[in-house]
């Protein structure tokens, strides 16, 4: 090819196809009239908006926590687990029993009398978190042994068609009279919320006033959700990359074939990713139902979706590409939620789904693979 | 003209033995009305799932997109009708009608187009495709506009019922290829991805179409779909003979289709990809071609879904009942259309009919319970499905007879055998 | 890698005579990410070659015919077939322009039955259209027979007929490399790429392979381009040899040629044996 001998017009051409302007445009396009309609409406009131942003960054970490095991889980088995959603619900309503029933967060202070309160209730906290996601680990471990494993070898289809399967077992099952009720259950939660609003300066709301107009409130629900989700997602990062357990997992993720030549106990090293992925999720469980104080057994459903979603928009198999997709996602979530309508934030959230599949479907940590035909 | 097989007539024979019995039993009276909605319920769930066994069972592209198409074509055909019936306007019907025209035209004229641009990526074809869409419907609407006080005053110089069963009829066809071409809109730049990202974004779909009808009413326009609330008020002209037909002319298409080079094409997609793209095939655009197709069958079916019903809502239509058509194949067994029709049928008549004859209380809730147990069991015992690889003889594929052919000695020796 | 790279021009144009040039391949070179897997690969291909390619495990020689099938993308170089350039074309068109080739793990359809693999490859020239193939038109009906008598024909010079109903997968090793070959010859190509066509066969099936590879080059007027690893099929099939190793060229030549060829001998079995190869037959020479 004479580059020389080519008109600039031809070359142009060229550039438009190979660096895919027409679909950039078009990108573009959807880009600036999502950007625009929020500026407009938010222009209104800032501090909505800022408002919107806060409730999304609320949300933002408890689907982060769900995405991980999504993450991890495919990264390992490739295996898209439909049933993950409901492990989530099912540490919620572990929760709900843990604490609004049987008021167990309130052991130490029944057990070591003469503990300061914050203490004893910290302590409980943390123990009820910690005995949730073990229930959660466990449940994980035992779909993975009943319903995944024997799949292993099967087309994939066998194994996702199994993984709904298991997904409406939990939830129906809960649903039945006996176990659970079909309705909503309120939440009472292991202590009072307080709540603070920026305006002029961060001040406490005192209980029974209306705050001032434009300003922006939160919760320590919030502080406690972003909180104790970095926490996890520390211990997490620090298990994956600096343990032995960790490289294990990884390798098995990489090449399961080699892992095993390697001497890695490749079965074993599955579970603990179905079990730490289904801790992280139950612990998202008692986050959400604490901060929203609702639980119902179909309540793992959309959210599971959504942390799927995340989980790819951030590059499936990354753990940081879990959080940033998932913050992402949420925001985008409830600012459609607030300035379009309730039910358009889901489809908001599928269409970002297949807009990342058609541009970038490895995700923003994922490396692109242009290789082959 | 040759005689058709022996197959081929005892099974058109059978099929018309038993459309004419069970009509006689539903006029008669001896069918109740309950069950002959089962029955016509069985149909459209056999052909439903029959373009998905086609995406999936044949083609091997697993989507969850038919029930988001399904809805489409019901809420199409619904809106046509409801129209003609309760409004005296053949608006929705010409409008329609010249909008899937039109935007037929554009597909062919963009993918002319698009011929002459190799190696553009899809994101960029789509939003091409996108503008020849907008640019189409936009035309039709112009042009439809005018032709509404015509066809109305040709349409009622006709006697009502005739009228009435020529806008179903048409109102069917179009609320098909309408979800025709959202498929292949779609399914354009969908299709290039992998197999389980192609899943999920099919999933996606049929989570947006159940958003948007939600929000028929306020967000798109449709005051008559009433969103949430269920559209009312649709002509309950889904008899059994029509539902029965339209289930005849989608096997034997898919018959025909499967049994010639097409249908080996279709097939070959689904062994080995990369095998197809060696022997010449080009997978693209096979899976494209199926990807239509089922969601036509898909759309055809919510079409008949909505005159039997009555009436529509969008929960119906969301995506957890969208894996009845999936766990309907892989039980029948995928790639076989006799299990697919069987299973269709069975699944209705059973779960829907005698199950809530037996546990009528507790029913509801019961069935998701049983649902997902059987898919398990399912799945652990006979992953082959019901059907496993049988297939009726008419729906089968027949090896023809060898020839008689006297094998040159030599070629034989010096082909290597063994 | 290597600093020789011996070029014995005797090899390239083989009986002396002028035949048209089937394939071209200049300066091919491709890259995944920052492993260079092919570089600078020359090749060219006379009409009715039987050429092969080899060379040790992972010095590029699949990647090679992935690259002209179309299956890997090209990094840079060209490849002409035919006069065009192949490179950027679909697989699918390749294969129709005449192009066919054959796995080194056997991909057969494998749920198949053994006449439908084969008719498969009839499907770019079938001759009816979709329309057709819907209202089983007589067109169809007409073009679908005559497929079918020339798939049954084309199966019996293979010595397949009689399992013409089988299942592909159901075949035993040797009847299934022979359906592979038969259907990627179905497809009417020109130029063969067959990618060890011998892996896993007993000595006596290889004996048969190598009759196979004669017979269809006669009968069918082919160009055939074969990597293997299994010496005795390469010395006594090939013409004319390409040695590979890490992604370069290192010897051409004909089989006495490489046979004897120092690089060549030193890639497979190392620097040991290629010295004493030379010892050995420097030996011989003396005696002689």
């Amino acid at each position: 090819m004479d580059k020389s001998s080519k008109s600039t017009t031809s070359s142009l051409y060229e550039r438009a196809i190979r660096e895919r302007w027409i679909g950039k445009g078009l990108l573009a396009l959807i880009s600036i009239l999502a950007v625009g309609y929020i500026s407009f409406n938010a222009k209104d009131s800032p501090s909505l908006f800022v408002q919107q942003l806060v409730n999304g960054l609320q949300i933002g970490f408890v689907y982060a926590l769900i995405a991980l095991g999504y993450t991890m889980v495919y990264g390992i088995v490739k295996l898209i687990n439909f049933a993950h959603g409901d492990v989530f619900m099912v540490g919620a309503f572990v929760s709900f029993y843990a604490i609004d029933r049987y008021e167990l967060h309130t052991w130490p202070s029944k057990v070591i009398p003469g503990i300061p309160p914050l203490l004893s209730l910290l302590i409980g906290i943390i123990t009820t978190i910690l005995l949730t996601m073990a229930v959660c680990a466990i449940l994980a471990i035992a779909i993975e042994r009943f319903a995944y494993k024997p799949l292993r070898d099967a087309p994939r289809i066998s194994a996702l068609i199994t993984a709904i399967g298991v997904s409406f077992f939990l939830e129906y099952f809960g649903a039945l009279q006996f176990v659970f009720t079909p309705n909503f259950i309120t939440y009472k939660g292991p202590f009072t919320t307080t709540t603070w609003y920026i305006n002029n300066g961060i001040h406490r709301l005192e209980a029974g006033t209306a705050p001032p107009d434009n300003s922006v409130l939160f919760s320590n629900i919030l502080i406690i959700i972003i909180v104790v989700s970095l926490l996890l997602l520390a211990i997490l990062q620090f298990i994956v990359r600096r343990t032995k357990i960790g490289k294990a997992m990884r390798a098995t993720a990489f090449d399961k074939p080699t892992a095993r030549l390697m001497g890695i106990n490749v079965d074993s090293i599955i579970s603990v990713t179905f079990a730490i992925g289904a801790a992280l999720a139950g612990a998202g469980g008692i986050l959400y139902a604490t901060a929203y104080h609702q639980v119902v057994f179909f309540m793992g459903i959309m959210p599971g979706l959504k942390a799927f979603i995340s989980a790819v928009l951030g590059g499936i198999g990354s753990i940081p590409g879990a959080l940033v997709g998932a913050l992402i996602l949420c925001q985008a979530e409830v600012l459609s939620a607030g300035y379009i309508s309730t039910p358009m934030r889901d489809a908001v959230a599928f269409t970002i789904l297949i807009l990342v599949l058609l541009v970038r479907p490895t995700g923003i940590f994922g490396e692109p693979e242009r290789e082959k035909a | 003209m040759k005689l058709p097989q022996r197959s081929t007539m005892i099974f058109f024979g059978a099929y018309i033995l038993i459309t004419v019995l069970v009509q006689a039993l539903i006029s008669f009276g001896i069918l109740n009305a309950f069950w002959s909605t089962l029955l016509r319920l069985g149909a459209v769930y056999a052909i439903v799932s029959l373009g998905l066994n086609l995406i999936y069972g044949f083609n091997g592209q697993f989507s969850l997109g038919q029930w988001g198409f399904y809805a489409i074509g019901a809420y199409v055909a619904a809106d046509m009708t409801f129209r003609w019936t309760q409004q005296g306007s053949a608006s929705g019907l010409v409008i329609l009608l010249l909008v899937v025209l039109l935007v037929g035209v554009s597909f062919l004229g963009v993918s002319w187009v698009l011929k002459r641009i190799p190696g553009l990526d899809p994101l960029s074809a789509f939003a091409l495709y996108l503008v020849g869409v907008f640019a189409a419907a936009f035309l039709a609407i112009m042009l439809g506009r005018v032709l509404i006080d015509p066809a109305s005053s040709i349409l009622k110089s006709m006697p009502d019922a005739l009228a009435t069963q020529i806008v179903f009829f048409l109102a069917v066809l179009i609320a098909g290829v309408f979800a025709a071409e959202v498929s292949y809109l779609f399914g354009l730049p969908i299709l290039t991805l992998g197999s389980d990202y192609f899943g999920i974004a099919t999933l996606g779909f049929t989570i947006i179409v159940k958003v948007l009808l939600d929000n028929s009413d306020t967000m798109l326009g449709f005051e008559e779909m009433k969103g949430a609330r269920g559209m009312i008020g649709i002509p309950k002209i889904g008899s059994w003979l029509w539902v029965a037909i339209f289930l005849l002319v989608v096997l034997i298409v898919t018959r025909n289709l499967l049994q010639s080079s097409h249908g080996r094409a279709i097939v070959s997609v689904r062994e080995d990809e990369l095998a197809a793209k060696a022997m010449g095939i080009d997978v693209a655009n096979q899976k494209i071609i199926t990807f239509v197709i089922g969601s036509l069958f898909a759309g055809l079916a919510g079409a008949l879904y909505a005159h039997i019903n009555g009436f529509l809502h969008p929960n119906t239509f969301n995506f957890i009942k969208s894996f009845d058509p999936m766990i309907i194949i892989v039980f029948g067994g995928l790639g076989s259309v006799s299990g697919t029709l069987v299973v269709s049928f069975i699944w209705i008549l059973v779960l829907e009919g005698l199950l809530r004859q037996v546990l009528p209380e507790g029913f509801e809730t019961w069935r998701f319970v049983v649902y997902p147990l059987l898919l398990l069991i399912m799945m652990l015992l006979r992953p082959k499905g019901l059907m496993g690889g049988t297939e009726l003889p008419y729906l089968r594929q027949i090896l023809p007879p060898l020839r008689k052919k006297e094998a040159k000695p030599e070629e034989v020796a010096k082909a290597g055998g063994d | 890698m290597l600093d020789q790279q011996v070029k014995l021009e005797s090899a390239s144009s083989p009986s002396g005579t002028q035949k048209p040039i089937v394939l071209d391949i200049q300066g091919l070179n491709k890259n995944f990410g920052g492993l260079r897997a092919v570089k600078d690969f020359d090749q060219t291909i006379w009409k009715g070659d039987l050429a092969g390619l080899i060379g040790p495990n992972g010095a590029g020689k699949t990647t090679v015919f992935n690259l002209i099938t179309g299956l890997y993308t090209v990094t840079s170089g060209k490849i002409i077939f035919k006069d065009t350039d192949l490179v950027g074309i679909q697989p699918f068109e390749i294969t129709r322009m005449g192009i066919a080739s054959t796995f080194q793990n056997i991909r057969l359809f494998p749920n198949l039955s053994v006449l439908d693999n084969v008719r498969i490859a009839y499907h770019p020239h079938a001759g009816y259209n979709f329309f057709d193939s819907v209202l089983h038109t007589q067109r169809y009906q007409g073009m679908e027979k005559e497929l079918t008598e020339k798939a049954q024909d084309f199966l019996s010079v293979f010595n397949l007929q009689d399992r013409q109903g089988e299942t592909a997968r159901n075949l035993p090793y040797g009847e299934q490399r022979r359906l592979e070959i038969a259907r990627a010859l179905a497809a009417e190509p020109e130029l063969l790429l067959l990618d060890e066509p011998a892996a896993g066969m007993n000595p006596r099936e290889v004996a048969g392979l190598m009759e196979l590879i004669h017979f269809i080059r006669e009968r069918f007027n082919l160009t055939i381009l074969l990597i293997e690893h299994q010496m005795r099929v390469v010395m006594g099939v090939c013409e004319h040899i390409t040695v590979m190793d890490f992604g370069e060229v290192i010897a051409r030549g004909n089989p006495e040629e490489i046979q004897n060829n120092p690089t060549v001998i030193e890639a497979y079995l190392g620097r040991g044996a290629a010295a004493l190869s030379q010892r050995l037959s420097e030996k011989r020479s003396n005696v002689a």
